[in-house]
């Protein structure tokens, strides 16, 4: 079972009793704002993050064109599109987007993608620095666990992002038995969807669309996995862990 | 028997200004080419090895259980006809006879092709393809659009024109204005001579 799963049968059984009704207002909001990290807890329309970084800081694996195009343009595509659906549909008005992503199954196929495009790059552009940093303890505990090592837990995670048919992201999750696991989501599906299979709270993630890396990579998407960790913030991926176990 | 990958019929820097040299040479010699390695890789002991591109592809794709060597198959066969599909010189609203006819018929002829074409290949969230096929069991000419490896043969129709909408396909040349590289596509790129070809030999049914 993820926790996803347990999220919603333990809403459904509060759901069931009217006594309690009344709390599943206060109490929903405050499990996805948790669930969600480090994305924007706010509500349409939206409106793009900035990068809290230039845009060449992260050249030890990410040129400044990528990040100018993958921010200002693809990421502004999403939230603008995703605003559209909004001014659409009375229902998503007034939304968080933690929301809107834990439900996303009751609306069009337009609304979860973009949703999601907002949702996923807001989360990456928060995971990367130019500064060296280092994992907590407990968190390197936690991948030791699942994975024995730190660098066979990476290996996994590059192979898992090279066999991502298409496009998609690579995730490591943190289940609801609070061990971490690595999944992957075609397109900008992400592991708190109602949609997903694999679910779990995100504590890293990174994009494998070829826009991420094609223009320094070209087809070589394994280099551009590698590469990546060179610009992972552990201390923010060590947060999410901290804050995801809760 | 082993896929090979074919070469292109045109020189690499033929499509040019359209579709640069640089993006074929990564897009037919290491994307098509890793699909054909694959491909070759994961057939082996499937017990499909002996049938036929299309048939190997419509099996992998009904066996969920084969969907990794699906995604290498429909790959192969995608980009084997999208080589053709592209010529110097090409594209614009000079059609065959009567593929013209049944465009106008079925399409809203060649303007309405158009828009639909490049609506679809604009709205196909993520990887894939957008098409002009025929359903097997009308004759009828539609848009389709199909994510990541699949086309329209999966689906019982006949891929009479694909265009791929991986960022692969146009990254190099158009960065993420994938709707002016589809509008490039049709007016400057189509070989509406083999797409009449297709259509000439009519449905493509693939027994699996």
């Amino acid at each position: 079972m993820n926790s996803l799963i347990s999220k919603r049968t333990f809403l459904s059984y509060l759901a069931a009793t009217p006594l309690v009704i009344g709390a599943l207002q206060f109490i929903s909001p405050v499990k996805f704002a948790h669930a969600a990290a480090d994305a924007p807890k706010t509500s349409g329309p939206f409106t793009l993050p900035k990068l809290p970084y230039a845009t060449n800081a992260l050249e030890k694996a990410i040129d400044a064109q990528t990040m100018e195009i993958h921010h200002g343009k693809h990421h502004q595509a999403y939230v603008d599109k995703l605003n559209e659906e909004v001014a659409k549909d009375p229902a998503l008005k007034g939304k968080m987007l933690d929301e809107i992503i834990g439900e996303v199954s009751k609306y069009p196929a337009a609304v979860r993608n973009n949703a999601g495009g907002h949702w996923n790059h807001s989360f990456f552009w928060n995971l990367m620095t130019p500064e060296p940093t280092t994992m907590s303890d407990e968190l390197k505990q936690a991948i030791e666990d699942s994975y024995g090592t730190v660098e066979e837990f990476k290996k996994q995670f590059e192979e898992a992002g090279t066999k991502q048919f298409g496009s998609g992201w690579v995730w490591l999750v943190v289940t609801s038995e609070i061990t971490v696991e690595i999944v992957t989501t075609p397109n900008q599906d992400n592991p708190l969807m109602d949609v997903v299979e694999l679910g779990g709270t995100p504590i890293l993630g990174n994009d494998v669309w070829e826009h991420a890396y094609y223009l320094r990579y070209f087809n070589k998407r394994a280099d551009y996995l590698k590469s990546w960790w060179n610009v992972v913030n552990w201390k923010v991926v060590s947060e999410n862990y901290a804050k995801a176990k809760l | 028997m082993a896929f090979t990958l074919p070469e292109l019929p045109y020189a690499y820097d033929a499509l040019g200004p359209y579709m640069s040299k640089e993006t074929l040479e990564f897009h037919h010699d290491k994307h098509h080419q890793a699909y054909v390695t694959k491909a070759n890789e994961l057939i082996a002991g499937t017990g499909l090895e002996n049938l036929s591109l299309e048939e190997a592809m419509v099996a992998a794709f009904k066996d969920k259980s084969k969907a990794g060597l699906f995604n290498q198959l429909g790959q192969h066969f995608n980009h084997i006809h999208f080589w053709h599909w592209m010529k110097k010189g090409g594209g614009g609203n000079k059609l065959p006879g009567k593929l013209e006819a049944q465009i106008t018929k079925d399409l809203e002829g060649f303007e309405g092709f158009k828009k639909k074409f490049i609506e679809a290949g604009t709205t196909q969230f993520g990887s894939g393809w957008a098409w002009l096929a025929m359903d097997n069991a009308s004759g009828k000419l539609e848009i389709v659009k199909t994510p990541n490896g699949e086309n329209p043969v999966v689906l019982g129709k006949t891929a009479l024109l694909g265009v791929d909408v991986w960022e692969h396909s146009y990254y190099i040349d158009y960065r993420n204005a994938r709707p002016k590289y589809l509008e490039a596509f049709v007016d400057s790129l189509i070989n509406w001579d083999y797409v009449a070809e297709l259509y000439e030999k009519g449905p493509m049914k693939i027994a699996a």
